[in-house]
């Protein structure tokens, strides 16, 4: 049986969220939902890998709570987290312009900008809350742009016609996360956080049909050890570094998850990968990663290439009438605004054609003449001057002179582990929060949701659901390191990185991943063919059996070695590259991030296919390189009625 | 209060900036009551005198200067002591140079610490060449200041020492004072400018001031 | 571009380091300072040695991971982090030395990788605002003047990347601990902790073994987010204040 002959499984469903009117349901339940007494709180122990937004908010608020919580993150500190990139903003249902601004507003733009591949219950909980976490923010001190009256100043970003995104300059991410860390360092110093910082999560220890600790690794000592808990919250990240060259951090990785997943958690979604559409693009073949440029830029700036193929004039020769500010063309109402992943198609349309301008004709440009000329050059380098001096720094070019050059790169993975309502997997214990769950945006994020989700997840859902998993189901012993359970995971882990050292082979870690991250752009990026996936799916097993004849990793594992932690989680992605593009070649429908070729409309839009594809796909782990099992759940729309988007 | 003060390396900045305002402001008066040689023996000498009938008939003879040298030990001892711990956390700090070696921009450091120890050495001769005599070049006389210090600066040696004590005055002025104003938190980015020409100015000031006492000397204009 | 580097190479925190020099071909100007670091690697590991272990991450100059002294400069040439330091900056031919944040309260870990827990550690001890998740009021229940939201922001930018302490001749980080101070100390949120903040963290700052500042600069000129000198002095003003206040209770 090859690996594309997976098997339909019984369909899951989420059975948590309540029924009754999409408003009441959160409420309802948080009211059914039992409740620890406070008292007995600190004798859980609750582990939570990762100090994001999801992550970090997290430990801060369980521990507030009085639980005892384990905390673990790669990076040196956990002020480092990914997060911290995100620069545009974050989305609130305030409606402080008065411009028809409402939850429910922001509830249907969601579910619509995901193309419908979300759940109603799941996104209209997260409007409600995302009200709340501005307050949140603003209380531990988050700095927002502010108005001359001293109120909240908020824009207008990617694909919608409100106001509705708080802001820190370019830096909205860094300040959200330093908010969170600030409150995890509180819980530090105040003893109800053990915190472990370059400490990265190997594997999940699951006793009993249920999550019971993790096995991680000290990366400076290389020590490799068993943390026991009651309950076990991944917070660790997308999975967009499968691609090799994407705006992940460097060392943001798929291990915590795909480890969970191989260890019974289903994975949905896993093909819903977001391609950002401001991205600077690549120079070279010496790039490790991308650079990008937030959104906010389209507000101002104009998106355009030249009418003609291999038109390599300098941008300013190029008179008005001969450019194609194609976005404008296309979709006259929204303009340069459409959605993340409309605009990331049109660019590769036009490029494909043979319109693409910079090196290698990878590039289309974005202009700010106009704005220029409009607001002035002043106000123009109020909105967005640290942006520009990133690009100026990055491309040597000055973008006050000259259009950038933007191109589309991988940003967000939609995907991740299937979560109830409750944020709960497949595996009883096991909670998955921010980018790490598939929940809230469904085939597409709207810009600006992730840092709302994220915080909504960490703040305010997962410490009023995990109450309900800890009263319900009293662990009545301790786990111990002689827990067979345990004893074999830890073998197994020691196992891979034993072999991985032993293999001493003649190629780097890094020119496995840049394989298998080409492959995955090429036919598992911005447009995927039935014929393309087929032949990633082909050739993945063979990049894997490579890997383990060829790899070569220097050092030993008792020590600080980062080209073994390098190789651990490459071995992981191209396990998940395989579940991708399996996802992609099932989805014979385009929606959202994912687009099939095959699936278009005449004019050449998306075509979703609701009729057969309207629900989440979860896949069940049965084995490297064997068929997995897909467990379908259907997506009920009573709200806001699938239709096809449109843009135009 | 005290001792949270003492403990704390801003605390200790603290210490030294106050002591070092004490000491400059004394420094100012010494200055201005030196210049007084240029009018001659009778003037300069009386002087002297006055600073030790100060405050009379309220204070006794000699109690008002003894409560300024008061002060001024203290300060001294406060700055000093400051200042060497504060050097020693300093050094500890950062007990490893970098390999590649650039110039360094913190001349103000370097001038700082040894400038300090100049300073502190000169005080030492200073007193017991001029107020008790001690170490003095010819014939001490007590009560008639205007010929020892015509004396002291007789000699290349006394010139040299105070002359080069004096410009570390003024560099040591100069940054100390800057320094003090960020330290006591009067600095900000309006107000920069002018606390750095007020302690150029005041460093200026004291080192000429001062020095034109031994070039007087030199040249013939104070004999 | 072809280039020598001398970079430090120690094994653990135990053993000793010492630089060691290694020819690089084939830089394109393009690339930045750690892809150029990262062909190096590829090369020592397909030699079977030790590659250069470098703490990176984000790569987009806001985590503050990067830290390497280029030439006796933390972060090198240019006014930002290491990962946005691009070989443009450097002729053929050139020798580069690189070396770790040095200052005892970083020790090396491994190579040019340090260890700037005690960073977090001032945090905890007072880099915060006491807000449990639930308790906040209505965002716009307290507007704040946006000069003092601007002050803020301008300090919460540090991304504590240390670059001011491996700068300063006296390793000392009142850079960084003034950032933090100043950004939460001028809101009205930050308010009710004003005092104990301040003397809380300079305390922590002290007892990690960070050396007190002579005021020389240093910090400011290596600071890739441009937090200024004068936040120094605005943090001695809050901890005057709050030693007079603390003093009065």
């Amino acid at each position: 049986m090859t690996y594309t002959d997976y098997a339909t499984g019984e369909p899951v469903a989420d059975t948590k969220a309540p029924t009754g009117p999409v408003a009441e349901r959160w409420d309802k339940r948080r009211f059914e939902a039992k409740l620890v007494n406070p008292a007995n709180r600190r004798k859980h122990t609750v582990i939570v890998v990762g100090t994001g937004l999801a992550g970090g908010s997290a430990g801060a608020t369980l521990a507030e709570q009085g639980y005892h919580v384990v905390q673990f993150c790669y990076q040196d500190s956990p002020r480092r987290a990914h997060s911290i990139a995100a620069q545009g903003g974050i989305n609130a249902a305030k409606n402080y312009r008065n411009d028809g601004d409402s939850i429910h507003r922001l509830f249907y733009d969601t579910v619509k900008g995901g193309d419908f591949r979300a759940r109603e219950s799941n996104v209209h909980r997260l409007a409600q809350i995302s009200v709340e976490i501005i307050d949140q923010c603003v209380a531990q001190g988050v700095p927002f742009a502010r108005e001359y009256g001293g109120l909240l100043d908020t824009r207008s970003f990617g694909g919608v016609q409100v106001s509705r995104t708080f802001y820190a300059r370019g830096q909205t991410g860094q300040q959200l996360l330093l908010g969170a860390y600030q409150a995890l360092s509180r819980q530090i110093a105040a003893g109800n956080i053990e915190m472990h910082p370059r400490t990265e999560m190997l594997d999940l220890i699951v006793v009993d049909g249920r999550a019971r600790g993790i096995v991680a690794r000290d990366l400076v000592t290389g020590r490799i050890d068993t943390y026991f808990a009651d309950a076990v919250v991944l917070a660790s990240g997308g999975y967009g570094n499968v691609f090799y060259l994407s705006t992940n951090a460097m060392n943001s990785n798929a291990t915590a998850i795909w480890r969970a997943h191989r260890r019974g958690a289903h994975f949905a979604n896993p093909c819903f990968t977001q391609i950002h559409p401001t991205c600077i693009p690549r120079t070279g073949d010496h790039q490790s990663k991308l650079t990008l440029m937030s959104e906010s830029l389209r507000n101002d700036g104009r998106i355009w290439v030249p009418k003609a193929k291999g038109d390599t004039r300098p941008p300013n020769r190029i008179p008005e009438d001969e450019r194609d500010y194609y976005l404008e063309r296309i979709y006259p109402s929204f303009g340069n605004l459409v959605p993340r992943d409309i605009a990331s198609r049109a660019a590769k349309n036009v490029c494909d054609e043979g319109r693409g301008v910079g090196p290698g004709g990878q590039g289309v440009y974005l202009d700010f003449a106009d704005a220029i000329q409009r607001m002035g050059r002043a106000a123009v380098e109020a909105k967005y001057g640290n942006l520009f001096d990133m690009y100026q720094r990055i491309t040597d070019e000055d973008p006050y002179e000259v259009p950038m050059r933007i191109y589309p790169a991988v940003h967000y993975t939609m995907g991740g582990l299937w979560v109830d309502y409750d944020l709960q997997t497949t595996i009883p214990g096991l909670f998955a929060i921010g980018e790490a769950n598939f929940s809230d945006h469904g085939a597409n994020r709207l810009g600006a949701s992730a840092l709302m989700q994220g915080l909504a997840d960490g703040y305010f859902v997962l410490p009023a659901t995990i109450n309900d998993y800890l009263a319900r189901n009293p662990h009545q012993d301790a786990v111990t390191g002689e827990h067979p359970a345990v004893q074999e995971v830890l073998a197994e882990t020691e196992d891979r990185l034993n072999l991985l050292l032993a293999v001493d082979g003649d190629r780097t870690p890094d020119s496995f991943h840049r394989e298998v991250g080409e492959l995955m752009w090429e036919f598992c990026g911005m447009a995927r063919t039935d014929s393309g996936l087929r032949k990633a799916l082909e050739r993945i097993p063979q990049i894997r059996e490579e890997f383990w004849r060829r790899i070569k990793v220097p050092g030993t594992g008792e020590e600080f070695n980062q080209s073994l932690e390098k190789a651990n989680r490459v071995v992981d992605y191209l396990e998940l590259a395989e579940l991708m593009c399996l996802d992609a070649l099932h989805r014979a429908e385009s929606c959202g991030g994912h687009f099939r070729e095959e699936s278009q409309t005449p004019d050449g839009e998306a075509a979703r296919r609701d009729d057969e594809f309207a629900y989440a796909a979860a896949w069940e782990f049965t084995g490297t390189g064997e068929a997995p099992v897909l467990h379908k759940e259907d997506l009920v729309f009573e709200y806001v009625h699938p239709t096809q988007r449109s843009y135009a | 209060m005290a001792r949270t003060v003492w403990d704390s390396s801003v605390g200790k900045k603290t210490v030294m900036a106050v002591s070092g305002l004490i000491m400059l402001l004394y420094l100012v008066v010494h200055m201005i009551g030196n210049l007084k040689i240029f009018f001659g023996a009778g003037e300069f000498n009386h002087y002297a005198h006055w600073l030790r009938t100060v405050g009379e008939p309220f204070m006794h003879y000699e109690w008002t200067l003894w409560i300024i040298r008061v002060v001024l030990v203290v300060a001294v001892v406060a700055h000093a002591v400051s200042a060497y711990q504060l050097s020693r956390r300093d050094i500890r700090a950062r007990p490893s140079k970098y390999v590649h070696k650039k110039p360094q921009a913190s001349y103000a450091t370097r001038t700082m610490r040894w400038g300090g120890i100049i300073l502190g050495l000169f005080i030492v001769w200073h007193i017991l060449d001029l107020t008790t005599g001690t170490v003095h070049s010819g014939g001490f006389q007590e009560g008639h200041p205007y010929q020892n210090v015509v004396d002291t600066f007789s000699t290349w040696y006394g010139n040299v020492i105070y002359i080069v004590a004096m410009l570390a005055l003024g560099l040591h002025v100069r940054h100390g004072f800057w320094s003090a104003a960020q330290t006591l938190g009067v600095g900000s980015r309006t107000r920069d400018r002018a606390l750095k020409a007020v302690a150029n100015v005041l460093a200026l000031l004291l080192t000429a001031g001062f020095i034109a006492v031994p070039v007087g000397v030199m040249t013939g204009v104070v004999s | 571009m072809k280039l020598t580097l001398r970079v430090w190479r120690q094994k653990n925190a135990d053993a000793d380091g010492a630089m060691s020099t290694y020819e690089v071909d084939g830089i394109s100007s393009d690339m930045s300072f750690l892809e150029m670091l990262d062909t190096l690697n590829e090369e020592l590991i397909l030699r079977g040695e030790d590659p250069v272990a470098f703490d990176h991450d984000c790569r987009e100059g806001i985590c503050g991971a990067c830290s390497l002294v280029i030439n006796g400069d933390a972060h090198g040439p240019e006014r930002t982090t290491t990962c946005q330091l691009h070989m443009r900056s450097f002729s053929d031919g050139d020798t580069i030395d690189v070396e770790p944040w040095r200052a005892s309260a970083f020790p090396v870990i491994k190579d040019l990788v340090v260890d700037r827990s005690a960073f977090d550690r001032i945090i905890q001890a007072g880099g915060y605002i006491t807000a449990p998740t639930g308790a906040a009021p209505e965002a716009h229940a307290t507007p704040v003047p946006k000069p003092d939201a601007d002050f803020a922001f301008e300090h919460a930018e540090c991304i504590g990347c240390g670059a001011c302490v491996a700068a300063c001749p006296n390793g000392a980080a009142m850079l960084f601990t003034s950032a933090k101070v100043n950004h939460l100390n001028v809101l009205p949120q930050g308010a009710p902790e004003r005092e104990t903040r301040v003397l809380d963290m300079v305390e922590q700052m002290d007892e990690e073994g960070f050396g007190g500042c002579t005021l020389t600069g240093e910090c400011a000129t290596a600071c890739p987010k441009g937090i200024p000198l004068v936040s120094i002095t605005s943090m001695n003003k809050e901890w005057l204040r709050a030693t007079r206040k603390v003093a009065r209770r």
